[in-house]
C-alpha cells in the first residue's frame, strides 16, 4: 500500500491504541502529531487517541463529549511590526489565526500566547495585537519572548499584561482544575547562553508547586523552549531541568513554548513538550540554514507554516491532546 | 659674506626639514586616529569573529539581517539600543586591550574586537 493510501485508510477507519490508566501511548500520539498539517486532525476522546480528516463528523463527536472536557488555544511569535520578505503583513497572518480560532467546534475556553507578541517592543505594537486579539472575545494570557523587553527589562511588558506577576514576570493560575504556570525565560540572557530562568524564579516555581497534590494537571508555558531543541541556535532553556525536577511527581505535565517558529514535540514519562507555530513567519528547520532567522517560502505557502494550537482536557484523562493547525 | 649666508641657508633648509619631518609624523597618526571600520551584522551572525582594530578607530556596526540585534560590551563598556533593519551603532575605542560583546536579544551571538 502506498503512504498516502494507508494514511487515509487509517484516518477513515479511526486510528486507536490501547492504553493504560495513564495515558497516550507514546508512539501513536507522534504518529498523529506528524499527520496535523496533512489535514488530519487527532482528538483524545474517553481516553483513546482517534484521529479524523479535517472537516469531517469532528463537530459531532467532539459535542459528544462537550460536558467532559474543556479547551484552550495557544498562539505565539505574531511579531508585530515585522514587515520583510518572510512576511510582509503580519496584521493579516495574526488576523486569519483569530479566524481559526473563530471557526472551531469547541470554541476555546481561553487562550495562551507563548511570546513575541511585538518585533520591536513598541507600544503601538502592542497597541494593534491587541486590538487584533479582541475579536476573539476570550481571556489571553501572555508571556514575553526576547522581542517584547528590548528597551526596560520588561516593565512595559508586565505593566499591559502581567500586573499582578511576581519578580520579572511570572504568575501562575487555576482554570477547570489545571494549574497554569507562565515563566518568563528571556531577561539577563548571557553572552553565548541560552534562555534562563535564574534562581528566583526557580525558588517560586519550587514554592508555587509544593502544595499541589500529585494529580493536579500541570501545564507551564513559557517562551523559550525549556528542553534542548538546538543549542547552536539558542534554542534551550540552561536552568530548565532545575524548573522540570519540582514537576517530576505530577501524573501530567504540558510544556508550551514558541520562539523557534514550528512545531515540534516531544514526550518524555509524563512531561509533553511542544513547540507551536508562529502566526508571522516560518523559522529554518534546526541545522537547516546559516541563522535560524525568518524562512521565505514560495508563494502560497505561507498560510500552510503558520497556524494555532487546540488543547482539550478531558476530565480524568491525564494527558492534554494537543492539535496544530495551521492557517490553511 | 656668502659662506655665512650659505651656512645660515642650510641650517634654514636643515631646521625646516626637520619640521616638516615632525609635523608630517604626527599628521600620519592623526590620518589613523581618523579611521573607521565598518561590521556588517547579518545572519544572527557579528561577521568575522575577531576584529583586530588600531588604538582610536571608531568600530560602526550596521544590522543587515531582518531582526533587530544589539551591541553590548560584556564588561557594560559599551551597549546599544536594538538596532533594527539598517540601524548603525558606533564606538570609539581609544584605549588598547580585548572587548567582548555579544547580542542580548539572541546571546549565541558573540563578537571581539582586538584593539592595539
Amino acid at each position: 500500500m502506498t503512504k498516502k493510501n494507508q494514511l487515509n485508510a487509517e484516518a477513515s477507519g479511526l486510528l486507536r491504541y490501547d492504553h493504560n490508566n495513564d495515558g497516550i501511548n507514546r508512539r501513536g500520539f507522534l504518529k498523529c502529531m506528524a499527520w496535523a498539517g496533512t489535514g488530519a486532525v487527532c482528538l483524545i476522546e474517553a481516553g483513546v487517541l482517534k484521529s479524523y480528516p479535517l472537516g469531517q463528523q469532528i463537530g459531532k463527536k467532539a459535542q459528544s463529549h462537550r460536558d467532559a472536557r474543556f479547551s484552550f488555544v495557544q498562539i505565539s511569535d505574531s511579531h508585530m511590526g515585522f514587515n520583510k520578505l518572510a512576511n510582509p503583513d503580519v496584521v493579516a497572518t495574526l488576523k486569519a489565526a483569530v479566524n481559526r480560532i473563530s471557526a472551531l467546534p469547541n470554541q476555546p475556553d481561553f487562550i495562551l500566547h507563548t511570546g513575541d507578541i511585538s518585533h520591536l517592543s513598541k507600544p503601538s505594537e502592542f497597541d494593534n495585537v491587541d486590538q487584533i486579539l479582541k475579536a476573539t472575545n476570550k481571556e489571553i494570557f501572555f508571556v514575553p519572548g526576547e522581542h517584547d523587553v528590548l528597551n526596560d527589562d520588561g516593565a512595559m511588558f508586565r505593566e499591559r499584561y502581567s500586573k499582578k506577576s511576581k519578580g520579572q514576570g511570572w504568575y501562575s493560575f487555576e482554570k477547570n482544575g489545571i494549574h497554569f504556570i507562565a515563566l518568563v525565560n528571556v531577561m539577563d540572557l548571557k553572552p553565548g547562553g541560552l534562555g534562563t530562568l535564574g534562581n528566583q524564579q526557580l525558588e517560586w516555581i519550587k514554592d508555587d508547586v509544593h502544595h499541589l497534590k500529585s494529580s493536579t494537571p500541570i501545564v507551564v508555558f513559557a517562551h523559550m523552549p525549556l528542553w534542548s531543541i538546538y543549542p547552536q541556535w539558542g534554542w534551550g532553556t540552561e536552568d530548565a531541568a532545575q524548573a522540570l525536577s519540582n514537576l517530576k511527581r505530577f501524573g501530567s505535565v504540558t510544556v508550551l513554548n514558541g520562539h523557534i517558529h514550528q512545531t515540534m514535540q516531544k514526550v518524555e514519562g509524563n512531561v509533553t513538550f511542544h513547540t507551536a507555530f508562529s502566526t508571522a513567519f516560518p523559522q529554518p528547520a534546526p541545522g537547516n540554514a546559516e541563522g535560524p532567522g525568518p524562512m521565505k517560502v514560495p508563494a502560497g505557502q505561507l498560510h500552510n507554516v503558520l497556524g494555532i494550537t487546540d488543547i482539550h482536557y478531558v476530565q480524568g484523562r491525564h494527558a492534554l491532546g494537543l492539535v496544530d493547525s495551521s492557517l490553511t | 659674506m656668502k659662506t655665512r649666508m650659505f651656512v645660515s641657508s642650510v641650517s634654514a633648509v636643515l631646521a625646516l626639514s626637520l619640521i616638516a619631518f615632525f609635523v608630517l609624523r604626527t599628521s600620519a597618526k592623526s590620518n589613523i586616529k581618523s579611521s573607521t571600520i565598518e561590521v556588517q551584522v547579518d545572519n544572527f551572525s557579528f561577521g568575522v569573529g575577531t576584529l583586530n582594530v588600531p588604538t582610536n578607530s571608531t568600530v560602526t556596526w550596521v544590522n543587515k539581517d531582518d531582526v533587530p540585534h544589539t551591541v553590548t560590551s560584556t564588561d557594560g563598556l559599551f551597549k546599544s539600543k536594538a538596532l533594527d533593519t539598517d540601524d548603525k551603532y558606533a564606538y570609539t575605542f581609544t584605549k588598547p586591550g580585548t572587548y567582548s560583546y555579544y547580542c542580548t536579544i539572541h546571546p549565541k551571538m558573540v563578537g571581539k574586537i582586538v584593539v592595539r
